[in-house]
């Protein structure tokens, strides 16, 4: 009981990650939070936003207007070009937060101008939940939690 | 990493959005990877081309792009012949698509000569010790091992960036601590041919993105060295290798104390293997020309073409430029009845799609057609690719 008493108040207190600038620009949105990573090709549909990979922890959820928090990118190259139509049609998360940035999604980030930060200190998979309020500052590599 | 002022002056926008964009990636890529600087590339090679890779996604990027490619800049294999599609089987609408990408990259000053094989095309793209930003797998591979040039695996975006700017982050196999041998591989047979595309299958698969070293019985010709450097491009992550008393040397190059020996019974087996998807079929296309060929290439098959037909249709990949040079080995080949296509190849064109099994005789192209086509493969030496009806 005394630990987790310890570990909420240690949430409550973390209020600002400090992390590395990835693609720039301000965002704020709904976190949506997921331990596996993400290839934008194939694993979201451009026309909705909705994660469509089958089993995937995000299966059924759309990322529009999302905080969107992951580990990292993987799969093929064309998900950078993926991220530029999820943009174009809308259906972009708000900003990205990964625990290590990998080039697909970096290059995708930035040429959609959509935020990114990465190593976030503390971790931010470890301490944003799904359903936080959250602003990412791409520029300054910082992130808010409302 | 340190930028200079025009630099800095570049990624606040001075220079308009589309560069601005072009030295954010540069400079997020080298802050990834730790690169100290940028520094000039003598050319880019551009992947992203076939709009069956890149889709409406890719092609809106590139059509919203404005600016002019400061360094030589050369283009990917694209979905079709430019020219021919129809011959191969592609749509109508594919084939607008396609051209439409085509003329993106046209607008930004980006020559839309479509080859895996820019070397063959212009000896000036890449020389001993140059920086480039490559894309493509097997040029890429051929660029830093048989050149000895220097280049990242760049993505289509990271690549057309630098042709933007004319720099790359300096990272990666630019560095000479990077291109030293990782895993040594002693060969204990001679090879020929399409044996290196066997090979290159083994070796890729064991030595995912370290760089591997040979020692070899044979002493291989560029073109086996090309067939070697794409199939380890596609079984693995490899972007250079050495051979030893082969490719030239840069930097420090002993043989590793890890190695692994390779025997005439594994490669035989490569041969043996078919795709590995059991797709129960017998090949119903000849697909050569993956690296696209070379004059001595198609020469070959001009040579064992000779006074027959093909048992099967017969496709023979190799750039526009090549062709254009060889019109009388062309001539030779196509009054057999095989096809010489170009700007493309079997595994970025869709009209591959229709067949049953494929057979070639590039390991590259045997890993990739199954998961890219989801059309069976099989490897074999050309004699038997491009034998009659007869000689079963």
């Amino acid at each position: 009981m005394h630990t987790l008493t310890n570990a909420w108040q240690e949430r409550i207190a973390i209020r600002t990650l400090k992390g590395r600038p990835i693609s720039r620009g301000q965002a704020e949105g709904e976190a949506l939070v997921t331990n596996q990573s993400i290839s934008f090709l194939g694993s979201i549909d451009p026309d909705t936003g909705v994660v469509v990979e089958k089993g995937h922890e995000l299966e059924g959820k759309d990322v529009t207007g999302k905080v969107l928090v992951f580990p990292s990118g993987k799969g093929s190259t064309v998900g950078s070009y993926v991220m530029y139509q999820l943009k174009k049609n809308g259906t972009a998360p708000a900003a990205v937060i990964n625990r290590s940035a990998e080039p697909i999604v970096a290059v995708g980030a930035i040429i959609s101008d959509i935020p990114m930060v990465d190593s976030t200190e503390p971790d931010a998979i470890d301490t944003i939940r799904t359903g936080d309020r959250v602003r990412v500052d791409g520029t300054r590599g910082a992130v808010d939690i409302l | 990493m340190h930028l200079t002022q025009e630099e800095e002056s570049v990624l606040e926008g001075d220079s308009g959005p589309t560069l601005k964009k072009a030295m954010e990636i540069l400079t997020t890529l080298g802050d990834i990877y730790g690169a100290d600087s940028l520094i000039p590339v003598k050319s880019a090679q551009i992947a992203g081309v076939s709009y069956k890779t890149i889709g409406d996604a890719g092609l809106e990027w590139i059509s919203d792009l404005e600016g002019t490619v400061v360094v030589p800049s050369i283009l990917n294999p694209a979905g079709m012949d430019l020219e021919r599609w129809q011959e191969m089987g592609v749509d109508a609408k594919f084939a607008s698509k396609q051209a439409s990408i085509i003329e993106a990259y046209r607008r930004l000053g980006v020559r839309c000569e479509c080859t895996c094989t820019p070397y063959y095309i212009d000896k000036e793209l890449a020389a001993f010790g140059d920086h480039l930003a490559w894309s493509e797998s097997s040029a890429i591979s051929y660029a830093n091992s048989v050149i000895g040039a220097r280049t990242n695996r760049e993505g289509g975006p990271s690549a057309l960036s630098a042709a933007l700017i004319g720099k790359t982050a300096n990272y990666g196999y630019h560095l000479d601590e990077n291109r030293i041998p990782t895993i040594g591989f002693e060969v204990d047979c001679k090879l020929k041919g399409a044996d290196y595309g066997a090979l290159g299958c083994l070796a890729g698969a064991q030595a995912g993105s370290g760089v591997p070293m040979f020692r070899l019985r044979s002493k291989p010709y560029d073109t086996e060295l090309k067939a070697l450097g794409a199939a380890m491009a596609a079984s693995g992550a490899v972007a250079l290798y050495h051979v030893e008393g082969v490719t030239p040397k840069s930097g420090h190059q002993e043989f590793p104390d890890e190695t692994i020996i390779i025997e005439r019974r594994q490669i035989d087996d490569v041969f043996d293997e078919g795709c590995g998807k059991e797709c129960g079929n017998e090949p119903d296309l000849v697909a050569l020309g993956c690296p696209h060929y070379s004059a001595s290439e198609l020469e070959e098959a001009a040579r064992l073409l000779e006074d027959h037909t093909p048992a099967k249709e017969v496709w023979i990949c190799t750039s526009r430029r090549v062709r254009d040079a060889n019109p009388g080995l062309v001539r030779r080949i196509e009054d057999s009845g095989a096809k010489v296509f170009v700007d493309t190849c079997m595994v970025v064109s869709p009209a591959t799609d229709r067949f049953g099994c494929v057979l070639t005789d590039s390991g590259k192209a045997f890993k990739y057609v199954p998961n890219l086509c989801g059309v069976g493969a099989r490897i074999a030496h050309i004699n038997e690719c491009l034998a009659g009806e007869d000689s079963d």
